[in-house]
């Protein structure tokens, strides 16, 4: 798989290391999360067949970490973004 | 009918005329005891126990597919009880006890080798790790055999002892491990639960799921509603999509993981090797053909096929451990996909939902696991309790704080 990274360019995907599922930017507030919140974000997961927001390490690269959306039944991507840039806007 | 060397003859004598099918291609009925859905490994193994050891009459397996058709069919065939945690280990060995019985039990020959299973030592470090899991093999009574070096080189003289990186120092065999026919295995176990009245639907899939007021009362599928009193789910990397019909999220990546076999060659490797400082795995298939695989590719992913940098990575790590290997040319290459879960380890439990059930979460190890997934299964659906070797493979345990972490990752699913 070829990862566009919106600063490098094309990249071949093993230089990146998977981090998993792009909902593990929304941590909970830890001020006032209740276990059961903490249990569903470290564990539960949605596991999709179709497009899929996910977190990719460029660790060996720039070290950003990227969300790449991607049909995770054919690998095709379709949009990559830098994940500082997406959490600037929330 | 039962296979036997006399009926081979007899029908070798008499043209062959006189073989029947081996399972039936049966309508649904409007009404089951139990559905099983998941036509591979598991939930035909769960549909057998629940015929033969729990006496359950009226059981139905529906497949989207044909059985056999997913992981069960797609693996490197390996069966070994090798762990270390006290919560897989006797179920493990449990599985490997009915590996042993498997073929008289199903009056099928499922080509149950046991070879043995050599994991390869290339530390210290890990020879104290591989002491630590033999003893744990041990006191659960499996089979754990330390071995030198100079035992090794008489076994498998041809493997790079002397790399000047990963030297091999030893190995840890079980003698009781080694391969099986995999598909024979869907194939028997099919067989002889049909043969015990249990319906096997295939081509059938499952839409959704009848829940009223938290019970469910079957399933929905391609070929009409089922009703059933309990509802099984084994589905390994659809897990998550089927659940989801029934609102469900589970703890639960899918992955690919992909293997590979070679053109078929001489007798040449007389057991299961593991590449201790990498991930590589290989044995020989009775056709020849040298059988391998490694690592997943770490992504989600549904799709039945991989990518390229897993395959340079399984390849160096044949290379690295057995040189020859690269003189063998790659015949076949295909992907599986693996429900990994948090921990590491399985799940056979009940859900919040009365009369649903569910089986998964085997991430890649799945097929070493199928005889006691099936008896495990098969004792929950139709007792309603877990099976004693089953006890710690519970949905609630990471609430609790009660994973079985073999390798110790963390909640990182690509990582086990």
């Amino acid at each position: 798989m070829i990862i566009n990274h919106p600063l490098l360019g094309p990249r071949d995907s093993a230089e990146f290391v998977y981090l998993g599922a792009a909902t593990l930017m929304d941590r909970p507030d830890p001020d006032t999360a209740t276990a059961e919140e903490w249990h569903d974000y470290g564990y539960l997961r949605d596991n999709p067949a179709g497009p899929h927001r996910e977190l990719w390490f460029h660790e060996g690269g720039d070290r950003s970490i990227l969300i790449v959306t991607r049909n995770t039944t054919t690998h095709e991507i379709t949009a990559v973004e830098l994940a500082r840039t997406v959490g600037a806007r929330t | 009918m039962r296979y036997s060397g006399f009926k081979v003859i007899k029908e070798a004598l008499t043209g062959h005329k006189g073989w029947t099918q081996a399972w039936r291609d049966p309508e649904p009925q409007a009404q089951y005891d139990i559905v099983i859905i998941g036509g591979g490994g598991h939930g035909l193994a769960t549909a057998h126990y629940l015929a033969s050891v729990y006496g359950e009459r009226r059981v139905a397996v529906i497949e989207k597919g044909w059985i056999g058709g997913g992981n069960v069919g797609r693996n490197t065939t390996i069966i070994r009880s090798n762990y270390l945690l006290d919560g897989n280990e006797p179920f493990y060995e449990f599985s490997l006890k009915l590996w042993e019985g498997l073929e008289q039990d199903l009056n099928y020959n499922a080509m149950v080798s046991q070879r043995g299973i050599m994991n390869l030592i290339h530390s210290d470090a890990q020879r104290d790790a591989f002491i630590r899991r033999g003893n744990a093999m041990i006191l659960n009574g499996a089979d754990a055999e330390l071995l030198s070096e100079a035992q090794i080189r008489l076994e498998y003289p041809f493997l790079n002892f002397d790399d000047a990186r990963f030297p091999i120092k030893g190995g840890l065999a079980q003698r009781r491990g080694g391969t099986v026919r995999h598909d024979a295995v869907a194939w028997g176990y099919a067989r002889a639960a049909d043969s015990r009245g249990v319906d096997i639907i295939q081509n059938c899939e499952v839409i959704g799921f009848r829940i009223e007021d938290g019970t469910c009362l079957g399933v929905e599928t391609s070929k009409g509603f089922i009703g059933a009193g309990r509802v099984g789910c084994a589905v390994a990397g659809n897990s998550s999509r089927l659940m989801a019909k029934a609102g469900m999220r589970l703890p639960i990546e899918s992955h690919v993981l992909q293997a590979f076999v070679s053109e078929g060659l001489k007798p040449v490797l007389p057991g299961v090797i593991t590449f201790g400082a990498g991930h590589f795995y290989v044995s020989q298939s009775d056709k020849g053909g040298l059988v391998f695989g490694g690592d997943i590719d770490g992504y989600n992913s549904y799709a039945q096929r991989g990518n390229l940098p897993v395959v340079e990575d399984v390849c160096e790590g044949g290379m690295a451990i057995m040189p020859m290997i690269g003189r063998a040319r790659l015949l076949r290459m295909w992907g599986g996909i693996m429900d990994m879960s948090m921990d590491g380890s399985p799940i056979i439990d009940r859900t919040h939902i009365d009369g649903l059930y569910f089986n998964g979460g085997w991430c890649y190890g799945g097929f070493k696991a199928t005889p006691a997934s099936g008896y495990a299964f098969a004792h929950l659906l139709a007792r309603d309790e877990p099976h004693e070797t089953a006890t710690a493979y519970r949905f609630d345990r990471f609430r609790t704080g009660h994973m079985i972490d073999e390798k110790g990752m963390g909640n990182q699913p690509n990582l086990h």
